[in-house]
């Protein structure tokens, strides 16, 4: 059990120091707007922010920072619908109507996020 | 430990279900190296160091395959950039054993972006495999984009709806669920209304003296639904499993191996053969987890799995990739 306990210890320290450097360089390389757009960053399983209020007529983008693929898809699955998302990719909206859009990751449904158009 | 002849854990599920000291004892050998063969209902556990005391013949049964998991062809990060060579090394390992198996199980998540060319070369290392016949079940990520259709047309063009299915060998019905599809926002996996009809009726013609082995991609019991490790209406699919005498259900998708023993049902989870993933739990999201390059194939694995005729029971057998590279090791193990 020694070794197990130790080993617990080595892989936290690991994930701990990734999760640093990569918060550390998503901050220093994060454009909060783009063209008078808002961007999503999605980072360790989940949208962030997760409520985004922006302006009738604004491009969100998304962007994904984690190592594995994820997909931007509206509630209702039809009003937006990104393809797969790996480390880098983007996708982009433009909301032209006021209103709450929920959407979420189609391949994993617990990420969900809110984009409110005023 | 000298004095003991063998390190195994006994204990009778058919009477109180799990042992819990038993259960974690077994979940901490996982990822290193854990032989459980269960025969009339009782679990053995032993550990790799003991392989080599054990007894081939008391091993056999009737009907012996392999399950491998989550491949995630494509997969480039640091976590495991050689991805072809860790699954050639988990077919190498399937090859090796001493008992073949008579086919594979590949339990979902055999691309990383569903892209063509990622599917091409599992198919291609697969073809690699003694055992020439391959069943297959999605992950999340063989569906990105299409709904699976490009699955279905590749793996599954004679399965039902989005591609289940069931299949006789030797003795045991074995059903292929899809649980990876139609997934609501803020939802687990699913298996959906049709499946479930469909499995009702599959079922329903079976003596309750049949045993069945269930595999799919999301594990079909609660692990950590935090992280959407479970399926949201699994307990119906279970409900219609209850009157059978020995149930296996396989898994993948969570990278680590973990049993458990519910009434008749032996619940497993797979290794991955591509990158290890974090306990539940333990860290801030089931990304890849980054372990040092030495300990990486000691945490990616395959599972071999055996039916003796009359024990009414699984022998499930995990073994991880260190164990294939080794050359010390090879010869010496005993299934």
């Amino acid at each position: 059990m020694k070794s197990r306990v130790k080993w617990i210890g080595i892989t936290t320290a690991v994930i701990v120091g990734l999760a640093l450097s990569a918060g550390m360089t998503a901050g220093e390389a994060q454009p909060k707007t783009n063209e008078g757009g808002s961007q999503v960053k999605i980072d360790n399983f989940t949208f962030a922010p997760n409520t985004l209020t922006v302006p009738v007529g604004t491009t969100v983008q998304w962007v994904n920072r984690d190592d594995i693929p994820h997909t931007v898809v509206s509630e209702d699955k039809s009003t937006f619908k990104s393809k797969a998302l790996d480390t880098d990719d983007n996708f982009s909206y433009t909301f032209s109507k006021a209103g709450t859009y929920s959407y979420f990751c189609s391949i994993h449904p617990k990420m969900t996020g809110k984009v409110v158009v005023q | 430990m000298k004095g003991k002849k063998r390190d195994e854990l006994l204990f009778d599920h058919n009477q109180d279900g799990v042992d819990r000291r038993g259960f974690l004892k077994c979940m901490a050998w996982a990822g290193t190296g854990t032989l459980c063969v269960m025969k009339g209902g009782v679990l053995n556990s032993y550990s790799l160091s003991r392989w080599a005391e054990l007894d081939p013949a008391e091993m056999k049964g009737e009907l012996s395959f392999a399950q491998i998991s989550d491949s995630h062809m494509g997969f480039n990060k640091p976590a495991n950039t050689d991805v072809v060579g860790t699954l050639q090394a988990a077919v190498e390992k399937v090859n090796a054993l001493k008992i073949s198996p008579e086919f594979l199980l590949h339990t979902g998540d055999i691309s990383h972006l569903a892209k063509p060319e990622e599917f091409d070369t599992v198919d291609q290392i697969l073809r690699g495999a003694a055992a020439k016949q391959v069943f297959f079940v999605p992950g999340e990520h063989d569906v990105i984009g299409d709904d699976g259709k490009q699955y279905l047309d590749r793996y599954a063009k004679t399965a039902n709806g989005s591609g289940w299915y069931s299949f006789d060998s030797k003795g045991v019905h074995f059903v292929g669920l899809v649980n990876v599809l139609n997934l609501k926002a803020g939802g687990l996996g699913s298996l959906g209304q049709d499946q479930l009809e469909w499995l009702e009726k599959d079922l329903k013609g079976l003596t309750a003296s049949t045993p069945v082995v269930v595999f799919a991609h999301i594990p079909l019991w609660s692990i950590y639904p935090q992280w959407g490790w479970g399926t949201e209406d699994s307990a119906q699919a279970l409900g219609y499993l209850k009157r059978f005498g020995s149930v296996t259900v396989l898994n993948g998708h969570i990278h680590q191996t973990m049993q458990k023993v519910e009434g008749n049902v032996t619940f497993h989870t797979a290794a991955s053969t591509a990158f290890p993933q974090p306990h539940p739990g333990a860290a801030d999201s089931p990304g890849p987890m980054k372990v040092p390059a030495e300990q990486l194939r000691g945490l990616l694995g395959i599972t071999s799995v055996k039916f003796k005729r009359g024990k009414h029971a699984l022998a499930i057998v995990d073994s991880n990739l260190t164990d294939a590279m080794s050359s010390e090791m090879q010869g010496t193990q005993s299934y």
